[in-house]
């Protein structure tokens, strides 16, 4: 047997930590409107994020590493989107879907907070009214480009 | 049933006179009357109690903000007769509205219909019209602590305030170990009082 017959592969730990964090990104469960849909399409059959391993909505902040913040955040419910984010343990990541939680969209109104980035770190914006699946399937991978980039070990 | 064969019934019952209630024409045939607000309890329960009216449902509260016409505010009582057996004998539908000048008291009708107590508490929310005899004066949709009446005419509808989130709970050990104590307690006495909340801090 000679040495290039080892079953063994070298890399860096880093290497691997982010391979593992970016190939399961699982989503809590937090849809507000009309994107919730397209959100819960893209979960589904004909477009399945399982292929990305982000399939796995939990009810439970605490079993969570991203949240898909679907939809206007009304001023009322921004404790609530701040409290959930808080039980996400780390590393947590954050999409804002769609033109409401990205800017407020057309509810320019005293009821709707202007861009979810007031109240939690985005990491990633998806453009849209509402955004289709694939636009959110192509947020999900540009967050995990992001998080392949990132460093694991600060 | 027309708006001033009601009105009729009204005075008759409150031997009031017919002068004080004003029947008004509507685009969509349903009729309507203006009531005074010094007579709007009343009124409201022979609307509700007379046997040839009987309107034994409140659909909805609703006002309107004339800005900067006086009196300023309009109350709407959407009301509705069943027709049913001991509920009046046909169907019909009533338009009830009330002026009310800003800063006005308007008595609360949630004696005579429970479903005022939430309609009125949304008038308040939105208006800041004050209803007397309420027995449960808060907000209902906006934020508790939420200045200013949003549907009011001058209201900055573009108004961009700080998002306010509040920091967790915070909960130190005592208080932790006090909760659970008091929530075992109070799963075995329901007469118990609630756990007590911990403090709740402002973040700004």
């Amino acid at each position: 047997m000679s040495d290039n017959d080892l079953p063994i592969l070298t890399t860096t730990v880093e290497k691997v930590v982010q391979w593992a964090r970016r190939s399961s990104v699982w989503p809590v469960t937090f849809g507000l409107a009309c994107c919730a849909i397209e959100m819960m399409a893209m979960s589904a059959g004909r477009y399945d994020i399982a292929r990305f391993g982000a399939e796995v909505f939990r009810g439970s902040p605490r079993q969570s590493d991203l949240m898909i913040v679907a939809g206007r955040l009304s001023r009322k419910m921004a404790p609530v989107l701040r409290r959930i984010y808080d039980q996400m343990p780390e590393p947590k990541y954050v999409i804002s879907m769609g033109a409401c939680a990205s800017v407020g969209g057309v509810f320019d109104n005293y009821a709707i907070v202007q861009g979810v980035d007031q109240v939690v770190p985005v990491d990633v914006f998806v453009p849209g009214c509402p955004p289709r699946p694939e636009a959110l399937i192509y947020g999900i991978v540009q967050l995990q480009r992001k998080i392949d980039q990132s460093r694991s070990f600060v | 049933m027309q708006a001033t064969a009601i009105i009729e019934v009204l005075s008759r019952a409150l031997s009031a006179d017919a002068t004080r209630f004003e029947a008004v024409e509507s685009r969509d045939g349903m009729p309507t009357i203006y009531a005074p607000i010094e007579l709007l309890v009343e009124t409201c329960r022979v609307l509700r109690d007379t046997p040839e009216l009987r309107f034994v449902f409140l659909a909805d509260v609703a006002a309107v903000d004339y800005h900067p016409r006086d009196p300023r505010f309009e109350l709407l009582y959407m009301l509705a007769c069943p027709g049913v057996a001991g509920y009046g004998d046909t169907p019909k539908r009533l338009r009830l509205k009330v002026r009310v000048p800003d800063g006005g008291h308007v008595p609360s009708v949630s004696s005579i219909w429970q479903s005022a107590n939430w309609g009125e508490r949304e008038v308040y929310d939105f208006f800041g019209l004050h209803f007397d005899n309420h027995p449960d004066m808060r907000r209902i949709l906006m934020p508790e602590d939420w200045e200013g009446f949003p549907m009011r005419k001058d209201y900055p509808v573009q108004i961009n305030q700080r998002v306010k989130t509040y920091e967790p709970l915070q909960v130190s050990e005592g208080e932790f170990v006090a909760n659970m104590e008091a929530s075992r307690r109070a799963a075995q006495d329901p007469a118990r009082p609630e756990p007590v909340e911990g403090r709740r801090a402002r973040q700004d």
